[in-house]
């Protein structure tokens, strides 16, 4: 490479390309401007003239010099100028690459691998060693090293050419987590010396610094970072409108941040049909810090919210999971007693407001009311007995996944429900009359609660000691009655049973609602306790106590992307793990969830803030963009393009041509825009349509039909032209499926059997049409075979067709229909056959023939469809000198009918363009009448 | 005209072909015609004729029969009742159909040739309809009336001629008659000079109807150009054509003049007229001076 200042050429010895510019000098000076050749009367008196100036005999000077600087522009360019060639003193020994790999990469992942596979390329010309390291995803010293032959014994980091990392960057994906500092610092292990470059993600981090240390120790650390634009969704809170979600920002004063001044964030959740949609949508603007953004959602609508996210990030942190700490659960109370003078506090159902309240939707009312709300749990509080048909409402509802909470009472226990057989809305068969301990009669001290056993739900939960259980409803000793114990007394005498309904639950609580029959209702336990029944939450995340003991399924995991996935078979979690907890290598960040409730584990936690990664000064710091050399190639061809088109421009103004050219090229340019092809087509298509009346038939696609049909209307239109004041344009072949129909009156649609389906669009079209006063004349063609009873494939075709159609009420032509009187006077309706019926729209039924006429009061409607089968346009075709395109009939006869069948076109399109006002001659008595007095 | 395969489809063909510009170009020029024809087409003057022209007191040498004695019975004097003066007259026209004629420069094509050929016709046209006999030079008939003649001219007109410019040529006009000569006269001044002179000599009058394109009085060519004649015969390479505009048009204008003074000479009447004007006030112009008063 040939270097010169800041320029290098690539192939210099092309710039020997320059000596030849002086022939050329000599060459271009040689060649005069080409004359332009005319014709002209005149000349005869130009014979003689001498030119004044012989100047431009040659190419001027100046124009000279412009072809030399193009042709001097494109030597050069070929030979590869750069700008600030790259010549770089080559390094050695072994390198690290540290790629941080966290989810604030993903944005810029593909960018991020680019710079990756940049360094290693030039690691390769230098022939180093690397080492690529994703500090979210270090190499595990456990592991060791497989093919440990070139490896030294307790290296975890694997020294390899750099070729061989290049098909392994392909593999590599950002991560939805923060790096583990110790598991980073553990895979250096035993390396003695490496330098290290590390593209870091340009945010603070727990542990950046004791890795930058471990690098440090080992050799020089470079650092390539980019200031960018970080967005992030903090922990969504529920709010009395609806959610607020906190955005966090960073990077929004760099010059990175231009592109837009807002961001949106989106709620996404299912709709009613489980398609997930957009359900809220929020713009914030672009702001460093914390903003917070409200979302105006009803709680139909939060309850179905799955997630927020940022519009366009791709990022696991701009993505929050809404878990059930988002939902409010709807909760109906139904309470047996009805007496409304008892105290409040022995009222049923005081103590289950004050444990839903501010955790669900408490909904009280009537039976029906509350199930056709269609709430997440029903409690019954000492309800005995159900109407049949309200039982009926509450078993489909707890089968749909209902939550059927009862409590016993004293009227459970007084009433006969499930003693002898089980109740499908309760659990367990009760025994009569149940039991009180520690009364007056009783020789029994209120029993306490035995711990929960490790399947029940409650499991974990503490037991206070003040609850105590001193009457109860017994339940009978049956097979299953263990299985759906899940909470007993210390004598173990069952207290709350529960058993699954289709794919809801049943839970009897065997004691009262109220502190009646004991102590229960009063602690902190009862809370708990239709908290981890019923999963209503006090809207935060949940607490470890809150999830002691459970197991966490793994249903649905985020990559640093901010996509979701199946988990697919994941190890579950215990609950305890799960609260509180960040999203690490061994805990991925998704959604976690158990039988009664889901958690979101999300990748940007309640504490968590965006901060810039601040380096210490002994770390060199990359620019994000290396300085790149720049190759010239393109301006010096851009620069040689130039002068040739002014040297263009500059020729016609010396051969005197430039002036017709621009003229050209400004009516070129004037003429071409006007209005996009397609309106000025469609614009055509109306003008030539509505200018006059225009007859269509419809295209089948079978070019001997449709060449007959067009004939056809062809020697209609001349009939009418020649005996009628209706003269129409030129016929028009349509395609139901794109033209419009609605400028045609009269659309002929001979049926073929081959004919395809219209589309749903195409059906719409015509039905408009027909409703709004067009009409169709469907053409069987088979008037000589088809008949009463005789299916023919063109038939069985058109009621295919027209299955989908809005066609009224059908009837044959009546004698009296205004059909046959419209123009001339006409009996029957032949075509190239003779005979078959003529069906219309049916005449109201009750229509009365007035006094003194033939025909009766029918002047309404005109019919929307005329179906036959006389192959009319046969009978009407002409070919363009006027000749009768097909045979009709045999003689004289034929040519009557020939006639007979233009005279059913002729009274067809007056009909349609007139309506019924022939029929108005019904009235002409009465009109008379008034005009005579 | 050999017809080698003489099939009559062939020359039914050839005929049409050679009929097709007549009809159109006869029913312009009639129709141009007919927006002059005003009435009946006198000499202005007593004379022999069939129209009435005035009475005038009988004068001694009249003979008895001149007098009008319906008029005279009215009056105390004698009355001669006149005519007026129907006498016919021979035009000559010659019509330049060189190829020079076929320059235009109008958007709408239309040629020096083809206006030159209208304005021929319905000068043909309004002369017959007056009584007048005409001759079309390049035919060699006498001069002559009736439509056959019209047609025969109509004819000659629609055929071109392959030489770049015309010369007229006046052997052939009968003595005393009135010539018309439609070209652009862009060839040798000399032959048009050599054709007036004779016929001045024969004590013919007449017209020299210039006919030039728009531009040839504009000349709007520039840059460097070669200049063919319509015929290709001549050619002329310019430079910078802007440059020669200035002397073009002062040769255009010495060659006018010289035209002028020629006609001046002889007794005739020149006139200029551009392929963009109207046809008809050509026509008008043409009429008048041809029929106009000595």
């Amino acid at each position: 490479m040939l270097v010169l200042g800041p320029i290098g050429f690539t192939a210099p010895w092309v710039l020997t390309g320059l000596l030849v510019l002086p022939v050329l000098w000599l060459l271009l000076r040689a060649v005069p401007p080409a004359p332009i050749r005319r014709r002209f009367a005149g000349v005869a008196l130009l014979l003689g003239l001498t030119d004044e100036t012989v100047e431009t005999d040659r190419t001027p000077w100046w124009l000279l010099l412009l072809r030399m600087c193009a042709v001097a522009a494109l030597i050069v360019g070929f030979s590869g100028p750069v700008l600030n060639p790259k010549v770089t003193a080559p390094a050695t020994g072994p390198l690290i690459v540290v790629v941080d790999g966290t989810w604030a990469d993903a944005p810029i992942w593909s960018a991020r691998i680019n710079r990756l596979s940049a360094t290693l390329d030039a690691a390769s010309q230098a022939q180093r060693l690397v080492s690529v390291v994703v500090a979210t995803d270090p190499p595990l010293s456990g592991g060791g090293d497989q093919n440990g032959a070139t490896a030294r014994e307790n290296e975890v980091l694997q020294f390899r050419a750099a070729r061989d990392w290049a098909p392994l960057l392909a593999g590599l994906a950002p991560a939805p987590y923060t790096p583990v500092a110790a598991d980073f610092i553990d895979a250096l292990r035993g390396v003695e010396r490496a330098e290290t470059i590390w593209l870091s993600d340009g945010l603070a981090y727990e542990g950046r610094d004791a890795m930058l240390a471990a690098l440090q120790a080992l050799g020089p650390v470079s650092v390539v970072q980019e200031p960018r634009v970080f967005t992030a969704l903090g922990p969504v809170r529920r709010t009395q409108a609806g959610v607020t979600i906190p955005v966090h920002g960073l990077g929004r004063g760099t010059a990175a941040s231009v592109a837009s001044s807002s961001i949106s964030v989106l709620a996404y959740g299912p709709d009613p049909s489980g398609i997930e949609r957009v359900l809220g949508q929020a713009d914030v603007p672009l702001a460093d810090g914390v903003t917070p953004v409200s979302f105006d959602l009803p709680p139909e609508l939060r309850n179905r919210v799955t997630r927020f996210e940022v519009a366009d990030a791709r990022s696991a942190a701009a993505v929050q999971l809404a878990d059930d700490s988002l939902r409010r659960r709807e909760v109906a109370l139904i309470s047996g007693g009805r007496n409304r003078e008892e105290l409040q506090l022995l009222s049923q159902l005081h103590y289950l407001r004050a444990a839903f309240e501010g955790r669900a939707d408490v909904v009280e009312g009537a039976f029906g009311d509350l199930i056709a709300a269609n709430p997440d749990v029903i409690v019954l509080a000492d309800v005995a007995r159900l109407a049949g048909s309200e039982m009926a409402d509450l078993l489909d509802w707890t089968r749909q996944g209902g939550f059927l909470l009862r409590f016993a009472g004293p009227r459970l226990a007084a009433s006969d429900v499930a003693r002898d057989a089980e109740d499908p809305l309760l659990p367990v068969r009760l025994r009569a009359g149940g039991r009180t301990i520690g009364g007056a009669m009783s020789w029994g001290e209120p029993k306490r609660l035995r711990p929960f056993a490790e399947t029940s739900p409650f499991y974990g939960l503490p037991i206070p000691d003040d609850v105590t259980v001193s009457a109860q409803v017994m339940a009978q000793p049956d097979p299953d009655l263990s299985a759906r114990v899940i909470a007993t007394l210390a004598d173990g005498t069952p207290l709350v049973t529960r058993k699954a309904v289709g794919e809801g639950q049943v839970v009897l609580v065997h004691v009262t609602a109220n502190a009646d029959w004991s102590t229960l209702p009063l602690s902190g336990l009862f809370v708990s306790m239709l908290e981890r029944l019923t999963a209503v939450t006090r809207g935060d995340a949940p607490e470890a106590a809150d999830l002691a003991g459970q197991r966490l399924r793994i249903v649905q995991t985020l990559d640093g992307f901010g996509r979701l996935s199946d988990a697919g078979t994941l190890p579950p979690v215990a609950g305890e793990d799960i609260a509180g907890a960040t999203a690490s290598r061994d805990r991925p960040a998704g959604l976690y969830a158990s039988e009664s409730i889901a958690v979101a584990l999300n990748v940007f936690g309640p504490q968590d803030r965006l901060e810039p990664a601040l380096w210490p000064d002994d770390v060199t710091l990359l620019g994000g963009a290396p300085r790149h050399s720049t190759p010239l190639l393109p301006y010096f061809l851009f620069a040689a393009l130039g002068t040739l088109a002014v040297d263009v421009i500059a020729s016609l103004a010396l051969t005197g041509r430039l002036l017709s050219v621009v003229m050209f090229v400004a009516v070129a340019l004037s003429g071409a825009p006007k209005g996009g092809q397609a309106e000025t087509l469609d614009d055509a298509f109306a003008f030539a349509t509505t200018g006059e009346v225009t007859l269509a038939h419809v295209l089948t696609g079978d070019p001997r039909v449709d060449h007959t049909a067009h004939q056809g209307l062809v020697g209609l239109s001349r009939v009418l032209a020649s005996r009628t004041s209706v003269e129409p344009e030129p016929p028009l072949g349509v395609s139901i499926e794109t033209d419009a129909l609605d400028v045609f009156p009269l659309l002929y649609w001979p049926v073929t059997p081959q004919q395809p389906l219209p589309s749903a669009d195409a059906y719409a079209k015509l039905n408009a049409y027909m409703r709004s006063g067009g009409m169709i004349l469907f053409d069987t063609r088979d008037g000589d075979i088809a008949g009463f009873g005789a299916a023919t494939p063109n038939g069985t075709r058109l009621q295919t067709i027209a299955r989908a159609l809005d066609i009224p009420p059908l009837e044959p032509v009546p004698a009296d229909h205004v059909l046959t009187r419209s123009f001339y006077l006409l009996q029957d309706f032949p075509g190239r056959f003779t005979g078959g019926d003529l069906w219309l729209e049916a005449a109201p039924k009750g229509a009365e023939a007035a006094e003194g006429m033939p025909f009766r009061n029918l002047n309404d409607n005109v019919t929307p469809v005329v179906i036959g089968g006389n192959d009319w346009a046969a009978a009407w075709a002409v070919t363009d000198a006027g000749r009768a395109l097909h045979p009709i009939g045999s003689g004289f006869g034929g040519d009557r009918q020939r006639e007979i069948a233009n005279r059913f076109g002729v009274n067809l399109v007056m009909y349609v363009l007139t309506g019924n006002y022939k029929s108005d001659q019904v009235h002409v008595p009465a009109l008379l009448e008034r005009l005579g007095q | 005209m050999s017809v080698t395969a003489p099939s009559h489809a062939r020359l039914r063909a050839r005929a049409d072909t050679l009929a097709a510009p007549l009809p159109p170009l006869l029913a312009q020029a009639d129709q141009l015609a007919r927006t002059l024809l005003m009435g009946g087409h006198g000499r202005r003057r007593a004379g022999m004729g069939e129209d009435f022209w005035q009475y005038r007191p009988a004068q001694a040498g009249d003979p008895a029969r001149a007098i009008d004695w319906r008029r005279s019975a009215r009056s105390d004097a004698h009355f001669v009742r006149e005519k007026e003066w129907q006498a016919a007259q021979s035009v000559h026209l010659w019509v330049d159909l060189s190829a020079a004629m076929g320059f235009t420069s109008l958007k709408s094509g239309l040629r020096k040739s083809d206006r030159a050929g209208l304005l021929a016709m319905a000068l043909s046209i309004l002369l017959m309809k007056g009584g007048e006999r005409v001759a079309l030079a390049s035919l060699r008939t006498p001069p002559r009336l009736g439509s056959v003649q019209l047609t025969r001219i109509a004819e000659a007109l629609s055929a071109a001629s392959d030489s770049d410019y015309g010369a007229p040529d006046a052997a052939d006009f009968l003595p005393r008659s009135r010539a018309v000569f439609l070209s652009d006269f862009m060839g040798p001044i000399e032959a048009v000079e050599a054709a007036v002179a004779t016929a001045a000599d024969r004590g013919i009058t007449g017209v020299l109807h210039h006919i030039l394109d728009p531009a040839e009085e504009t000349f709007p060519f520039q840059g460097r150009t070669v200049f063919t004649s319509m015929g290709g015969g001549m050619r002329f390479e310019t430079l910078r054509a802007r440059d020669l505009k200035s002397r073009y048009l002062d040769r255009l204008a010495a060659r006018k003049d010289r035209l002028e003074t020629l006609a001046r000479h002889a007794g005739w009447r020149y006139g200029c007229h551009h392929t963009d004007a109207s046809a008809q006030s050509a026509l008008l112009w043409l009429f008048q001076a041809v029929e106009g008063p000595r």
